[in-house]
C-alpha cells in the first residue's frame, strides 16, 4: 500500500464524499472561492446526480477503509434532474438498515442538502461530521470482517450440518 | 483494460501563481506521480491554462505519445473544457482528460501544507487509477431553434431583446405587467447625468412594439418549461385582458366612459400615490398603449350589471371582450434570457422608521413618482396635506447592509439619493440632510456626481438612524390632513454627537432585493439562487451571464442589484451569449448519456420508472430496456439503481467511480 498522507499524524477519520455537481460540488467551489478553511480529511468524488449513488459505492468506500461517507446534493425540489435527490433519499434509508445489520454505525453515512449557494454549510458539515467520526473512532471495517471470517470459519461445520438438517427436514 | 494498447498517462501538477504552489510542495508530488502505475510523464507548470501550459500539454502527446492526461489544478467546472479542448487539438480523445481539483478543493480551504501535500497525492492516485478506464467518446449534437425568449419588460429584457430582434432573431419578450418598462419607467431622472428616464426609455419601448422580429406580450407569465438547451418548449400564461389587443386602437375613451367618474383604487404604476379607475393603462406612454380591465373591481365583471358605457364608446372597434379567459401558448425557443428584475424593501419591516405609520415617510420610489413631471402630483412634491417641504431627511441603507434584513450593499441607494437631494433642492428649495453610514460612489461618473451634489449645499451627515418619532403629536380636534413634523435621530459619528433634526419629510433609501417569487421562478427555469435570493451566475467573473442550465442567461437585477448602464451592459452580454449560441444553430453536449448493455439487462422494467425524461422505454420484442441517447440528460439514476448492472453511463462508468474511490483511500 502506497503511502502518501502523513502517517505520523494522530489518527484522523477518512471520509468520501459524493457530491453532485451542480449542487454541492458547486458549493464546496464556492467555499474554495470564499477561502472558507474546513478539516481536510474529505476526499471528494463528483457525479453528476446524487441519484447516480451507488448504493454499492458507499460499501465499497467502506470497504477500503473510509471511516465516513458523505452524500450531498441539492435540497428537495432543486435537483437538476428533477428528481434524483428523492432517489438518493430513499436509498439512503434502505442502506441505513443494511448498514446496521453490518455492524456499522448509522452515523457513518450522511445525507446533506447542500445547495450551490452554501459554501459554509459545506464546511460546517464536513467540520461535524469530522467531529463526530472523532468521537466514534475508526470503522475498521476490515478487522470486523477478520473476525467474521474467522468466526464462521470455526462454526462453519455446526453450521453447514444445520443447514443440511433444516433441509432435509423440508424436503 | 478496455483500450488496446499501453496506457501512457501525462499528469500536470499546476502551480496556479501561488495558489496551489505557495500551500504544498509541488516537487514532492510530482515525484510521486511519476512513481504511478501507467504514469509516462509528470510535469508541473506555473499556470496550465495558460497557452504556453496548454502547448506543453499538447507537445508532450505529439512527443510521447500520453494518451491519458490528468491535469491537478483547479475545479473543473472551471476549465476542464479547456483541458478538453486542448488535448483534443493535441490529437487525442477529449474525455481521455481527468481534473483534479486542488485548489478549489483544497489548497484554498485547508492550511496545513503538509498534510494538503499528501491530500493532493491522494486525489492524483485516484485519478491516474480512473482514466485507466476511460474510452474515447464522442460529443452529442442538438440543433438549436432559431429564437429566444426574453422574460420580463424592463430595461435589460428590452435591451436584451432589441439586440437580438436586430440581429434577425424571432424573439418573444413577455412581462407580467400590462406594460414593459420595469422600474426604469418610474423613474424621473436618472444619475449621474441626470437625463430624463423617460426620453431614454420611452423609445426603446416603442421600438420594442414596432419590431417585426418581436413578439411582446404583455399581462403575460411562463407557466411551464420543459426541454433542454436549443429546444425548449415555454407554456406562456396571457391573463385576460377583456380588450383584444389586436382591434384596439389606444384612443383611451372606454377609461374616460367608465361609470366610475374618478379613479377609486390604488395606482400600482404610482405605487398606491393615486388612484385609478377599474379600466386603466399603468403610465400614459406605455407599451402597448392598450387599458387593461381590473377584474376584482370592474362592475361588469362583478356583477354583470354596468351599464357598459365603455363598450359602448368602443363601439364600431368592438375591442371589448368580457368573456376573454386566459390563454395558454406553447413556445418553440433555443435559449432563453431571465430578465426579472428585483423589488424594493418594504421598510414597514423596520419599525423605527415610521413607515406606513407617518403620513410624511416615503420610500425613494414613492418619491420618484412625486418628482415626476407625469407623476400623481404633475412633479410638484407636496405633503398630504399640501404643503411643500422645508426640510427633508433622505436615509441611505434602509434594509440594506444590515444582519437582521438584507445584508448586502444594494450599489445604487447612494447614487440615487443624492440625485433625489439634487432634485428635491431644485423642485423645492428645502434644507436637504442625507443620512449615510458610507458614501459608496463606484462607477463611471459617479464620484463626480457626488461632488457636485455634495458642493450644492446638501448635509451629508454620517451616521445609522436609530429613530423616527412625531415632533407634535396632532390633538384630537386637529383637522385629519394636518401631517405634523418628524424628529429624525441619529448619532453623527464624525462629531460624535447624537443629532435630533424635525423635518417635514422623510425619504427612505430602500435597498434592492430578489423578486418575491424569485423562487418559483427560480424553480420552472431549474437555475439556482444564490445567498439573498439572487440567481446565480455560472461563475461570478467569468460566466456573469450564465446559468448552471445551458442555454439559460441572465439579465439585470434579477442576479444582483444593478445600476442602469450595468443593466443594459449585461443585457448586452446576455444577448450576445445566447446569439452565439443561436447563430451557430448546434450545441455540443456532455456525452455521459446511459446506455443499455443489452446481453444483461433482465427486462424488469424497474428502471422505466425511474427516469424523469422518459428517456427509457421498454423494447417488446427484445424484451429489454432501451434508452433513447437524446432524451437522457446523463443523470445516471437509472444507472445505480439497475440490479443487474446493465445499465452504465459514460463518463461515469462503474469501473471509472470504483477505481477513483479505491485510490483515494488507498493510504496508510
Amino acid at each position: 500500500m502506497q503511502q502518501s498522507t502523513p502517517a505520523a499524524q494522530e489518527w484522523r477519520p477518512r471520509i468520501i464524499a459524493f457530491f453532485c455537481n451542480w449542487c454541492t460540488y458547486t458549493a464546496a467551489d464556492l467555499a474554495g472561492v470564499s477561502r472558507l478553511k474546513y478539516a481536510p480529511n474529505t476526499r471528494i468524488v463528483r457525479v453528476m446526480c446524487s441519484g447516480r449513488i451507488d448504493p454499492q459505492f458507499i460499501l465499497d468506500a467502506f470497504v477500503h477503509g473510509a471511516d465516513g461517507v458523505l452524500i450531498g446534493g441539492c435540497h428537495p425540489g432543486d435537483c437538476h434532474y428533477t428528481e434524483g435527490n428523492y432517489k438518493t433519499l430513499r436509498r439512503h434509508h434502505l442502506l441505513r438498515r443494511m448498514l446496521m445489520d453490518m455492524g456499522i454505525d448509522e452515523r457513518r453515512l450522511r445525507l446533506e442538502w447542500i445547495s450551490a449557494s452554501e459554501g459554509d454549510k459545506v464546511r460546517d458539515v464536513i467540520n461535524g461530521m469530522v467531529t463526530e467520526l472523532q468521537t466514534m473512532g475508526p470503522l475498521a471495517l476490515n478487522d470486523n470482517m477478520t473476525r467474521f471470517d474467522a468466526e464462521l470459519e470455526s462454526d462453519l461445520d455446526t453450521y453447514l450440518v444445520t443447514l443440511s438438517t433444516k433441509e432435509v427436514e423440508h424436503a | 483494460m478496455k483500450q488496446n494498447g499501453e496506457i501512457r498517462i501525462g499528469i500536470y501538477i499546476c502551480h496556479c501563481g501561488s495558489n496551489i504552489a505557495g500551500v504544498i510542495d509541488i516537487q514532492k508530488v510530482r515525484t510521486y506521480a511519476e512513481t504511478l502505475p501507467g504514469v509516462y510523464i509528470a510535469r508541473d507548470y506555473k499556470y496550465m491554462c495558460s497557452d504556453p501550459g496548454q502547448d506543453l500539454l499538447r507537445q508532450d502527446i505529439a512527443d510521447h505519445g500520453l494518451n491519458r492526461i490528468i491535469v491537478a489544478s483547479c475545479s473543473p467546472l472551471l476549465h476542464e473544457q479547456t483541458f478538453r479542448r486542448a488535448a483534443e487539438s493535441g490529437g487525442i480523445n477529449p474525455y481521455f482528460v481527468q481534473m483534479v481539483n486542488i485548489r478549489e478543493h483544497g489548497t484554498w480551504v485547508h492550511t496545513d501544507g503538509e498534510y494538503m501535500t499528501g491530500k493532493a497525492m491522494d486525489m492524483i492516485r485516484a485519478a491516474a487509477r480512473r482514466v485507466f478506464y476511460h474510452e474515447a467518446l464522442e460529443r452529442k449534437r442538438v440543433t438549436v431553434t432559431p429564437s429566444v425568449l426574453v422574460l420580463g419588460g424592463g430595461i435589460a429584457g428590452i435591451h436584451a431583446a432589441l439586440t437580438m430582434a436586430n440581429a434577425g432573431k424571432q424573439v418573444y419578450l413577455v412581462e407580467r405587467e400590462p406594460s414593459i418598462g420595469g422600474h426604469m419607467a418610474q423613474f424621473d431622472k436618472t444619475f449621474p447625468t441626470l437625463d430624463c428616464a423617460a426620453c431614454i426609455l420611452t423609445p426603446k419601448m416603442t421600438a420594442v412594439r414596432s419590431h417585426p422580429n418581436i413578439t411582446l406580450w404583455t399581462w403575460a407569465e411562463v407557466e411551464k418549461v420543459e426541454g433542454f438547451i436549443g429546444n425548449y418548449t415555454v407554456t406562456i400564461k396571457r391573463k385576460p385582458r377583456y380588450i383584444r389587443e389586436d382591434l384596439c386602437v389606444g384612443c383611451m375613451e372606454c377609461i374616460e366612459a367608465c361609470v366610475y367618474k374618478e379613479g377609486r383604487f390604488p395606482d400600482e404604476f404610482n405605487l398606491g400615490l393615486s388612484k385609478r379607475k377599474p379600466i386603466y393603462i399603468p403610465f400614459p406612454q406605455a407599451v402597448p398603449p392598450v387599458p387593461v380591465v381590473d377584474a376584482e373591481h370592474c362592475i361588469h365583471l362583478k356583477t354583470g350589471r354596468c351599464k357598459d358605457i365603455c363598450v359602448e364608446v368602443c363601439g364600431e372597434r368592438k375591442a371589448f371582450d368580457f368573456d376573454q379567459k386566459a390563454e395558454y401558448l406553447d413556445i418553440q425557443v433555443g435559449a432563453i434570457v431571465l430578465a426579472t428584475g428585483f423589488t424594493t424593501f418594504d421598510p414597514a419591516n423596520i419599525q423605527y422608521y415610521g413607515y406606513g405609520k407617518y403620513q410624511n415617510v416615503y420610500t425613494a420610489l414613492e418619491l420618484e413618482r412625486l418628482i415626476n413631471a407625469s407623476g400623481p402630483t404633475g412633479g410638484k412634491v407636496v405633503l398630504p396635506d399640501g404643503r411643500m417641504p422645508q426640510r427633508v431627511a433622505i436615509v441611505h441603507c434602509v434594509g440594506s447592509r444590515n444582519e437582521n434584513y438584507n445584508r448586502w450593499c444594494s450599489k445604487v441607494c447612494c447614487m440615487y439619493s443624492l440625485k433625489l437631494a439634487h432634485l428635491m433642492q431644485e423642485k423645492t428649495n428645502a434644507e436637504i440632510f442625507n443620512f449615510y453610514i458610507d458614501m459608496r460612489a463606484p462607477g463611471k461618473g459617479m464620484e463626480e456626481f457626488y461632488n457636485r451634489v455634495s458642493s450644492e449645499g446638501i448635509h451629508l451627515v454620517r451616521g445609522r438612524i436609530a429613530d423616527v418619532y412625531p415632533e407634535i403629536l396632532p390633538t384630537p380636534d386637529a383637522p385629519k390632513d394636518v401631517v405634523g413634523r418628524v424628529v429624525i435621530q441619529a448619532e453623527d459619528t464624525l462629531i460624535g454627537r447624537i443629532r435630533k433634526i424635525p423635518v417635514d419629510m422623510v425619504i427612505l433609501s430602500t435597498g434592492l432585493q430578489p423578486q418575491d417569487d424569485a423562487d418559483d421562478v427560480r424553480r420552472i427555469f431549474n437555475i439556482s439562487c444564490s445567498t439573498g435570493g439572487f440567481f446565480l451566475e455560472r461563475h461570478p467573473k467569468l460566466a456573469p451571464v450564465n446559468t448552471f442550465t445551458d442555454g439559460i442567461f441572465l439579465a439585470g437585477a434579477c442576479q444582483g442589484p444593478k445600476d442602469i448602464p450595468d443593466t443594459v451592459a449585461q443585457a448586452g452580454a446576455a444577448a450576445s451569449e445566447a446569439l452565439s449560441l443561436i447563430d451557430a444553430g448546434f450545441f455540443e453536449l456532455e456525452p455521459n448519456t446511459a446506455y443499455i448493455q443489452e446481453d444483461v439487462c433482465s427486462g424488469c422494467k424497474s428502471c422505466l420508472p425511474l427516469c424523469p425524461y422518459t428517456a427509457i422505454t421498454y423494447d417488446v420484442e427484445k424484451m429489454k430496456a432501451a434508452i433513447n441517447e437524446a432524451l437522457c440528460k446523463g443523470c445516471g439514476t437509472c444507472v445505480a439503481s439497475c440490479p443487474s448492472g446493465s445499465i452504465r453511463q459514460h463518463l461515469f462508468e462503474d469501473d471509472e467511480l470504483l477505481s477513483e474511490i479505491r485510490g483515494l483511500l488507498e493510504y496508510a
